[in-house]
C-alpha cells in the first residue's frame, strides 16, 4: 500500500500518467454539487434557484475547461479535507472526472435554458439527471458521465 | 403594498401544495441513484456467463446459411482482436481487458490483471482501447469499460466481468478454464 503511494507521489513513472489526483477530491466535488443541485430542485422556478444553477454551471465549466484540480471545490479539498485524511491508496487520472464535469455542464445548461424559457419541468428533469450522476459519484465513486463515453463512441460509429 | 402582497400570495400558492414537482424529482433522483449504485456495487467485477450465444447469432444471422459449420471454422472474435493488436494468446488463458480514455476503474483493473498474469503461469493480459476497436466491441457485446473477458487457450470466451474485478475474482474465474 505504502509503496504504491510512494511511487505515485514521487517522480512520475514514465508509463503512468503524470500527476494523478486523490480520487476523494472529485468525490467531495460531487457531494457539494449534489447539495447545490438538490437546492436548485427545491427552489427551481424561483430566481434564486435559477441563479444557483447558473453558479453551478460556472463550476462545471471551470472543471471541464481548466481541470478538476482548479475548481473552488478542489481548493477546499486540498486545504481543509485532505490534511485530515490518510494518504490515498492510489492516485487517479484526472481526465475521467474532467470529462464528467463537461457532461454535467451540458445538463446544467439544458436545465438553465429550460428554466429561463419557462419550461420548468424540463429544466427540473435535466437538473434531476445531473443530480443522479453527482450522487453516484459522491456515494459510490462511480462516474456515470465516463460510462457514457463508450456508449457515445459506439453510437457515433453506428450512425 | 397591494402589489407586494399579491406577489407573496402567488409565491405561497406555488410552494404551498404538500410537495412541489422539484421535490418529487429530488426524491426520484435519490432513489434512482441509490438503486443504480447498490446494483452496481453488487455486480461490478463479478464474472458471470458469456455473450457467446449472442455473438454467435450476430455473426450467423446476416451471413452464410450454413452458419453452424462456419462458426466452427471461424476464429473467435476475441482471438482475432488479440492478434490485431499484435499480442499472442496465453498458453492457458488470456485476460482481455477493454479500457477507454475516460475510465477511472480501468487503471485499477490493469494493475490487478497484470498482477495475476505475472503470478499465474500461462496467463496473458491484453489491454485494448475500446474506442479504437469498435467493431470488436460490437461483436463481443462490450457495453462498459472496464470489461474483462477471460479467453481459453483457443481464444473462445469463457466468462466476463464488467467493472473492476478483485484479484480473488479473477483467480476464481481462471480456475474454471481448463
Amino acid at each position: 500500500m505504502s509503496t504504491i503511494h510512494e511511487r505515485a507521489t514521487g517522480a512520475a513513472t514514465p508509463t503512468d500518467t503524470p500527476a494523478g489526483i486523490d480520487p476523494r477530491g472529485p468525490q467531495l466535488t460531487a457531494a457539494l454539487t449534489a447539495v447545490v443541485l438538490a437546492a436548485v430542485l427545491l427552489l427551481a422556478p424561483h430566481p434564486a434557484g435559477v441563479a444557483l444553477l447558473a453558479v453551478q454551471a460556472v463550476f462545471f465549466a471551470i472543471g471541464a475547461v481548466a481541470g478538476v484540480q482548479r475548481t473552488p471545490h478542489a481548493w477546499l479539498f486540498r486545504t481543509v479535507v485532505r490534511p485530515r485524511l490518510a494518504p490515498p491508496a492510489e492516485l487517479e487520472d484526472p481526465a475521467p472526472p474532467r470529462f464528467a464535469q463537461g457532461v454535467g455542464l451540458a445538463f446544467a445548461l439544458v436545465g438553465l435554458v429550460a428554466l429561463l424559457a419557462g419550461a420548468t419541468v424540463v429544466g427540473q428533469v435535466a437538473v434531476g439527471l445531473a443530480l443522479v450522476a453527482a450522487l453516484l459519484n459522491a456515494l459510490f465513486a462511480f462516474c456515470l458521465g465516463c460510462e457514457l463515453y463508450l456508449v457515445g463512441a459506439r453510437l457515433r460509429a453506428a450512425g | 403594498m397591494v402589489e407586494r402582497s399579491g406577489r407573496n400570495n402567488r409565491e405561497r400558492r406555488s410552494v404551498a401544495p404538500c410537495m412541489s414537482t422539484g421535490a418529487w424529482i429530488l426524491v426520484a433522483a435519490v432513489v434512482l441513484a441509490l438503486a443504480v449504485g447498490l446494483w452496481r456495487a453488487a455486480t461490478d467485477g463479478r464474472f458471470r456467463g458469456t455473450h457467446r450465444v449472442r455473438a454467435g447469432e450476430a455473426a450467423g444471422s446476416g451471413a452464410v446459411p450454413a452458419d453452424r459449420e462456419a462458426e466452427a471454422v471461424e476464429t473467435p472474435p476475441g482471438a482475432v482482436l488479440v492478434a490485431e493488436v499484435g499480442e499472442t494468446l496465453g498458453e492457458r488463458a488470456t485476460l482481455l481487458q477493454f479500457s477507454s480514455a475516460f475510465c477511472a476503474p480501468c487503471r485499477a483493473t490493469r494493475r490487478v490483471l497484470a498482477d495475476v498474469a505475472g503470478v499465474v503461469p500461462g496467463v496473458a493480459h491484453v489491454e485494448v482501447d475500446a474506442e479504437h476497436h469498435l467493431e470488436a466491441v460490437r461483436r463481443l457485446g462490450v457495453l462498459r469499460t472496464p470489461t474483462t473477458i477471460v479467453l481459453a487457450a483457443d481464444g473462445t470466451e469463457v466468462t466476463r466481468a464488467a467493472g473492476a474485478p478483485r484479484k480473488e475474482q479473477v483467480l476464481a474465474a481462471l480456475a474454471t478454464v481448463e
